[in-house]
């Protein structure tokens, strides 16, 4: 028996898998995730992975919250480990009162166990070889003869796994029954052979509701198809990857025209991202929807591009799914490390939009609204996702969308409106918001064309070094961007219950462990409001939320606190007033972090200065 | 740059071609290049095939990089949308034009630092995806407009105006262009008219990636003794396999050479082009034969110019990608989105 109380937890605790990867757990793992959801009890599951394709270790969390908390919560409960190569780490990673599951077919030292944890072997080796005698098989079956111990232990309703396996093999008999057998295999040995359940459970509740199970990249995939893009030029890099291949898969099943099969759309691999960014921008002057999906290294080769579709007023979107930089930095861990590199991108004065989706529902919007703000403002617009939304199932509400909505255009001069003999500047402010009328190449035999460049010209598209001109059309740059301000989505606040002081801002991945931590907050007595920004240029609520606040905490996922950079240089605002709240470690932020940061920063402020208290 | 306007008044005689424009309506700005500069000849060259061609000027897509050559899309197709994009990318950005709207011209203009240098790749990968364009170097194998230094395809041994050797190899853009699987393949010389401005039509009806590899001198900083892309070097040294009419529609152009040396080829849009032979045993439909025969050349140190290759029945990006015939760009809402109905479906299989 542990010499520490075995965690007792009923629907509330985390469950992480230590595999190997290329080992074939990854779907197993992500079954055992969706047979908890069904039983109507929330997960938020993430996968820990290597930058590498067989033999390196890779984890899978699985946070059980009934309570509805997505965010990482730090700590496991139980560890499955199927890996020796992490024994040791993963071992000393349980919580005190823990459970450690491992294969039991061969025996272990004591030495290599610990005296607080409840410790659970099942000879899943021994139990697979005498049943299957294929490799192949035995591989794949020891992760389901898990699960289905698993399922025993928690208590869980085998038959909801059960169905979950006939929906993955529908039609694929011998696949599915061969399944369903390794699950009993493995629950059955448990039942028989250890005590049943443990002190984590499954009960069933009500708490998922109608929300989806979805990737965010998947999710900005398929908003870049109902936004109505047509060409995506892309180059493999992870974690944004999956963007583009879901954006094949999407196309492939509602973009062909039923009777022709022909496609509504072209889906480029380029050699580089220059490529990808140069067939978008090319695509876009031309009059098509077109983005790329890249991360932080493709963003730094696209700058240049960038540069361009500011200057010359060329639409592009550009998804970021954020990593751990600089350079090569570390390819598979989440960041949210790009908001300076991206709200600045290129050389000379340049100020781009940047979206910050919390969630894959927010990604699916914020992506189609791209292509509608994109040709709108006539600019590039980036959707600043992560690895941590991007390439996690994330439980979110089911996605929308209205029958009736048109893509916004934007301002484009047709063949009739220049019969009318309408003044065609390409650069000319006829408006007043700094957004000019464009002409798709071949509108008319000889009103509207004009010649685009990089380099200076007037509000003709006249070449011109003069510097009057230049200064010129840069303001009315700076006024576009002023009226990008009301376009975008506008920030997100939420009141404490008590007037405060204090706010806090954040953005996207963050937004589910900054809604637990001030629950978390609450308790100890911290009053706080939040604003979450969801794009920049920032609206003017934010200089209001900083103005109303003494303290404002700004808690995002890089070192460099670079949204405080951003807000301070661009709001104007002391330094001292913003506090920031970092973490990047590469591990998605916790509620626990934030809780404490903050709550530390606050216990801080609240000791009565020495000289108050002495006068 | 100049700063004097084209005057628009031209002789009420100038002839007409097929739509009713005259040679004036396929003319851009006033060009900024140094007087003589290779790269006019070029232009002529364009205007004049355009012209022949009976072209919508605003039909057809100018897109080009950095440098003079990329500057001259200015100087003529006024009524065409241009597009000076950005050092070595013209490639990729005539490549998404051409996804966006399948149904314009796109010529591509580059030079030999945009394309063989800074661009090499985008150059290569354009090709090698079949982009139905019109792909014109402009060569002159130096660094004009930051004076003088060499490109990629300066000959070795051949020498700056400053005197300094080059030791490195050159890249000929045409063997390279003949290896990725351009389905039409031509060199020639800004000052040989006769031979350009048929290519260049050619070119344009071709449907597939076209690249022309155009020795043009730099008259400021590459027309010296000891340069191997000066006006007298490549007169000496040009040996052309042969000269081409295209035939569009019903106005044939004669050819009055011993049918024994003309080979006419059809295109997939139905244009023909009739090669006049002056080299008896030359086969433009042999990508092998092609390279032997500009590998052999070029170790005589022989430039050789003409259509070396042609896939009368090439396919485009199109074509591979399998895109609707109607233009991408001009999908809207009711074809390109799914609606409600389906999103509805698509939540119900994430639960």
């Amino acid at each position: 028996m542990p010499d520490k109380k075995p965690i007792s937890s009923v629907n509330d605790f985390v469950v992480r898998f230590a595999n190997v990867n290329g080992s074939g757990s990854a779907s197993a793992n992500e079954m055992f995730a969706r047979a908890i959801l069904r039983h109507g009890v929330p997960v938020s599951p993430r996968n820990i992975f290597p930058s590498n394709i067989q033999g390196l270790p890779t984890w899978y969390e699985v946070r059980v919250t009934e309570a509805g908390h997505l965010g990482a919560r730090g700590g496991v409960d139980m560890m499955v480990a199927m890996n020796p190569q992490t024994w040791d780490k993963d071992v000393a990673g349980i919580e005190p009162g823990g459970y450690l599951f491992y294969d039991s077919t061969k025996p272990m030292p004591s030495t290599k166990f610990r005296d607080d944890i409840t410790v659970i072997g099942v000879p899943l080796t021994a139990i697979t070889n005498s049943t299957y005698t294929d490799p192949r098989q035995r591989q794949l079956f020891k992760n389901i003869i898990y699960l289905g111990a698993l399922s025993a232990l928690l208590e869980m309703d085998p038959k909801l796994i059960e169905q979950l396996i006939g929906e993955q093999y529908k039609g694929k008999e011998k696949l599915l029954s061969s399944n369903v057998h390794a699950l009993h295999l493995g629950r059955d040995w448990a039942l028989q052979n250890l005590k049943c359940p443990i002190g984590l459970r499954v009960k069933k509740s009500d708490k998922v509701g109608d929300r989806i199970f979805i990737e965010g990249n998947s999710a900005a995939a398929l908003g870049a198809v109902y936004g109505g893009a047509t060409v995506c030029a892309w180059y493999p890099i992870t974690p944004s990857s999956s963007v583009a291949e879901a954006f094949t898969a999407h196309c492939k099943k509602y973009r062909h025209d039923p009777e022709t099969g022909k496609a509504k759309y072209a889906i480029v691999q380029g050699e580089d991202e220059l490529a990808s960014i140069g067939i978008v921008i090319g695509a876009s002057w031309n009059g098509a929807r077109a983005f790329t999906a890249t991360s932080g290294p493709g963003i730094s080769l696209m700058t240049e591009f960038i540069g361009l579709s500011y200057f010359a007023e060329i639409p592009a979107v550009i998804m970021n799914i954020q990593r751990a930089g600089p350079s090569t930095g570390m390819p598979t861990r989440t960041q949210q490390c790009d908001i300076i590199a991206c709200a600045y991108a290129s050389h000379g004065d340049t100020k781009h939009v940047l979206l910050f989706p919390e969630d894959p529902a927010e990604a699916f919007e914020f992506a189609a609204a791209a292509f509608d703000l994109a040709e709108r403002l006539q600019t590039t617009i980036f959707l600043m996702l992560d690895l941590d939304i991007g390439m996690n199932h994330r439980l979110c509400r089911p996605l929308k969308w209205d029958d009736a909505r048109q893509y916004d255009r934007g301002k484009v001069m047709t063949a009739e409106m220049l019969e009318e003999g309408r003044d065609f500047g390409r650069y000319l402010d006829v408006d007043g918001d700094g957004i000019p009328y464009r002409t798709y190449p071949g509108t008319h035999p000889t009103k509207g064309s004009y010649f685009t460049r990089g380099t200076s010209r007037d509000r003709y598209a006249r070449y011109s070094e003069e510097g009057t001109v230049y200064a010129d059309n840069m303001q009315r740059l700076v006024r576009k961007f002023e009226t990008a301000q009301d376009l975008v989505p506008r920030p997100l606040q939420a009141n404490a219950e008590r007037p405060t002081k204090y706010g806090v801002i954040y953005f996207g991945s963050t937004s589910p462990a900054m809604d637990e931590a001030i629950g978390m907050l609450e308790a100890r007595g911290h009053q706080l409001d939040r604003l979450r920004i969801r794009a920049f240029p920032f609206h003017s609520s934010v200089a209001s939320f900083l103005a109303e606040h003494d303290f404002v905490y700004v808690v995002e996922q890089n070192r460099d606190s670079q949204l405080r950079q951003l807000i301070v240089n661009e709001n104007g605002i002391d330094p001292v007033r913003l506090v920031p709240i970092v973490h990047y470690d590469g591990t998605p932020i916790t509620a626990r972090l934030i809780a404490k940061a903050i709550g530390d920063h606050q216990d801080h402020l609240k000791v009565t200065p020495l000289r108050k208290a002495v006068s | 740059m100049t700063y004097i306007a084209k005057p628009k008044f031209h002789h009420p005689g100038l002839k007409k071609n097929e739509l009713g424009y005259t040679h004036r309506d396929y003319e851009g700005k006033i060009s900024t290049l140094c007087a003589g500069c290779g790269h006019d000849s070029i232009t002529a060259s364009i205007i004049e095939a355009c012209y022949e061609l009976s072209i919508e000027p605003h039909r057809v897509a100018k897109i080009s990089g950095i440098g003079c050559s990329s500057k001259t899309p200015d100087y003529f197709l006024g009524n065409s949308h241009g597009f000076n994009s950005v050092h070595g990318r013209m490639p990729s950005v005539l490549t998404g034009a051409n996804l966006a709207n399948r149904d314009l011209i796109y010529l591509g203009v580059s030079g030999d630092g945009d394309s063989a240098s800074i661009g090499f790749g985008q150059f290569a990968h354009s090709i090698r995806r079949g982009v139905n364009m019109t792909y014109i170097v402009e060569n002159n194998g130096v660094y004009g407009l930051t004076k003088g230094q060499f490109s990629a395809t300066a000959d070795r041994g051949s020498k700056s105006k400053k005197g300094v050797t080059n030791t490195d190899n050159a890249i000929d853009l045409v063997a390279i262009a003949l290896q990725l699987g351009a389905t039409f393949v031509a060199r020639s010389f800004s000052g040989d008219k006769d031979q350009l401005v048929p290519l260049i039509a050619a070119a344009i009806r071709h449907k597939g990636s076209s690249f022309i590899d155009v020795i043009s001198p730099c008259i400021a900083f590459n027309n010296h003794a000891g340069s191997t892309k000066s006006f007298d070097y490549v007169r000496e040294h040009n040996d052309a396999v042969n000269r081409l009419d295209v035939l569009v529609g019903r106005d044939p152009i004669a050819v009055d050479y011993a049918p024994g040396t003309v080979q006419v080829v059809e295109q997939h849009d139905g244009s023909k082009i009739a090669l006049r032979k002056i080299d008896a045993d030359y086969d433009p439909h042999d990508r092998l034969g092609a390279q032997t025969f500009l590998a052999r050349h070029a170790a005589k140190g022989q430039i050789v110019t003409g259509l070396l290759y042609v896939d009368p029945d090439a396919e485009d990006l199109h074509a591979h990608l399998n895109t609707v015939e109607t233009p991408l760009n001009t999908l809207e809402a009711d074809t390109l989105c799914p609606g409600s109905a389906v999103l509805d479906k698509i939540n119900a299989s994430l639960r």
